[in-house]
């Protein structure tokens, strides 16, 4: 970061807000039919970060959920597997356990989840608890309390400390958009955990209403360009929560290939965080295969 | 002396408990027996068979766990809503070229069925659950559960007593259903998916879509969501499309190819009973 200016976050980037919903609505009328629908659809499918994110997950589910990662419908062995599955710290050494001989990672949520209302300290000690467990990638969520306060430096130098402890570890920035309350803050929280050291930017926990909307993820996808001009470094993007559509999916492939370009629609880049959008992708695509709409009774829950 | 232009109504379709149009943005148009157009109708595609579908998988769990008796007051409320709204469905009848006499004895006999069908709700698992005796200490019963969704091909004959003929006995078992309603006299039809929607009917247990059959069957009879069929056409060539896509997911196939709807045979448990699957549970007991 030694060459690079960090920006001053008391500055505001404003956002056109009627402007970012009617170029998602001219976006989202885009039709993606036949072969590169399907081709879609398994790229999606590869981006997925497959969640459980529950008070009661157990070893046992979480061996449900990995299996259903290696092989996401047994009829059709050769689609591609998720990117990686996200659970909760105590169980990334079950996850690992159930991934061994695959490519798929674990990701690990971590820092006070989902609140992150805890002392550095202790979001420090739970992070490299989850990385001694084996995670390879780290989701922490900032302090929206103090991000609201106007306590920009505080977020920054959280997130740092944490980049710091993850080392080669890579780590997904939760925005919590959904408490931000506006687009500016987005943009603005967005700027501060790239320059912070993030290796992704993420919208949500999952925990909070609204989780992942498409202009909220066009506001962090612009700063991601905006970034990589300034830096260039690239940075990935995930959105996550309440993407249940194998359409909205592509919707969103839609826009990372429009805000961004094609070399950030690869898993490396760009993840969906989700659990019940694996089903629906997989219904979409034995759809497309078939040409018989699929029922939910036949694939597995995970 | 004006030279007013008719405003022709277009009917919309009604699916999920709402009145969209059909996603394809198609119309066609209805005509009289003399040819006269008289309204417009949605022409719905597989996308909107696809929606139904969907909107009557999530409305089955609510109205198949539905008390049995609740599902009677709703089907007797229907009953009651028709009968208010008689001269509506008897206009609409004329407008299609049915004769007033006929048009009021159809609506009457319309209402008169769901009544019939309202009253089986809850005798069914009575009258055709059974207790079974084995050879093991064991409470052995036997009593019909809903099949799910069902899809129901209507005909051309007595639109409106057809269609409420077919739909009765289905959703009395407790499954939701999508209709193809009459392909030329879909318009009363689509009235009774208003008088259905003032009924306290769950949204998605019943939906009515219109528009060319050989453009809906295909897809409604192969959709793997799709529990049942209730087909009313002879006609060769669809009943063998009909029982082949059913074969894929093993579907209930009903063919039912009546032409005289007024007839009382129609009034019979036993069409209940085509759209549910026997559920035995065995009980431990001891001796």
């Amino acid at each position: 970061m030694n060459a690079v200016t960090i920006p001053d976050f008391h500055q505001t980037i404003p956002i056109d807000k009627v402007g970012v919903e009617e170029r998602m609505a001219r976006l989202n009328k885009r039709s993606i039919k036949k072969e590169s629908k399907l081709q879609g659809l398994k790229l999606a499918l590869s981006m997925i970060d497959l969640t459980t994110l529950e008070g009661k997950d157990s070893e046992g589910k979480i061996i449900q959920l990995c299996n259903k990662a290696r092989t996401p419908y047994t009829p059709m062995p050769d689609l591609p597997t998720v990117a990686a599955v996200c659970v909760y710290p105590n169980l990334v050494d079950a996850a690992k356990k159930a991934l061994r001989g695959t490519t798929i990672k674990v990701a690990s949520v971590a820092a006070a989840f989902p609140s992150g209302m805890a002392r550095l300290k202790d979001k420090l000690e739970d992070t490299r608890y989850a990385i001694d467990q084996g995670a390879d990638e780290i989701d922490m969520v900032i302090s929206r309390g103090e991000f609201l306060k106007g306590n920009y430096s505080y977020i920054f130098d959280e997130i740092a400390a944490i980049k710091e402890a993850c080392g080669e570890v890579h780590l997904k920035v939760i925005l919590e958009t959904g408490e931000l309350e506006t687009y500016e803050n987005v943009r603005k929280a967005s700027d501060i955990a790239m320059y912070a050291g993030a290796d992704f930017i993420k919208t949500s926990t999952g925990k909070i209403q609204p989780a992942a909307t498409q202009p909220v993820t066009m506001i962090m996808l612009e700063a991601i360009r905006d970034f990589y001009r300034n830096t260039g470094q690239m940075v990935g993007m995930k959105p996550a929560g309440g993407i249940r559509k194998a359409k909205e999916a592509l919707q969103y492939l839609v826009l990372v290939k429009e805000t961004l370009g094609a070399a950030w629609l690869t898993p490396q880049w760009f993840r969906i965080g989700a659990s019940s959008l694996t089903n629906d992708l997989l219904m979409q695509i034995v759809k497309q295969e078939t040409g018989v709409y699929q029922s939910i009774n036949y694939f597995s829950n995970d | 002396m004006s030279d007013r232009i008719e405003v022709l109504k277009t009917y919309k379709t009604y699916v999920g408990g709402k009145f969209p149009r059909s996603e394809s943005d198609r119309t066609y148009k209805i005509t009289d027996p003399k040819g006269k157009q008289i309204a417009n109708a949605c022409r719905c595609t597989r996308k909107d068979v696809r929606d139904a579908v969907v909107a009557a998988r999530s409305a089955f769990n609510e109205w198949s766990n539905r008390s049995a008796y609740n599902r009677g007051q709703i089907l007797y409320r229907i009953a009651e809503m028709l009968e208010d709204r008689k001269d509506q469905f008897v206009k609409e009848l004329e407008k299609s070229g049915t004769k007033s006499k006929e048009a009021m004895k159809q609506v009457e006999a319309s209402i008169d069925r769901i009544i019939y069908f309202a009253g089986w709700t809850d005798k069914l698992s009575q009258v055709f659950g059974t207790v079974n005796p084995v050879a093991s200490p064991h409470f052995n019963f036997s009593s019909p559960d809903a099949t799910g969704v069902a899809g129901i091909i209507a005909p051309d004959e007595a639109p409106l007593l057809s269609a409420v003929s077919l739909i009765a006995p289905v959703l009395s078992g407790g499954n939701t259903c999508i209709l193809l309603a009459s392909e030329k006299n879909p318009l009363p039809l689509v009235s009774f998916g208003e008088v259905i929607h003032a009924s306290d009917v769950p949204g998605g247990v019943v939906n009515i879509l219109t528009g060319h059959h050989s453009e809906m069957v295909d897809h409604l009879s192969a959709h793997m969501d799709v529990n049942a069929v209730f087909n009313t056409t002879a006609e060769k060539e669809t009943r063998k499309l009909i029982d082949e896509n059913a074969s894929i997911s093993v579907k209930r196939v009903t063919h039912y190819p009546e032409t005289d709807w007024f007839n009382e045979k129609h009034e019979n448990p036993y069409l209940i009973l085509e759209f549910m699957e026997t559920k035995t549970t065995w009980h431990p007991v001891g001796n």
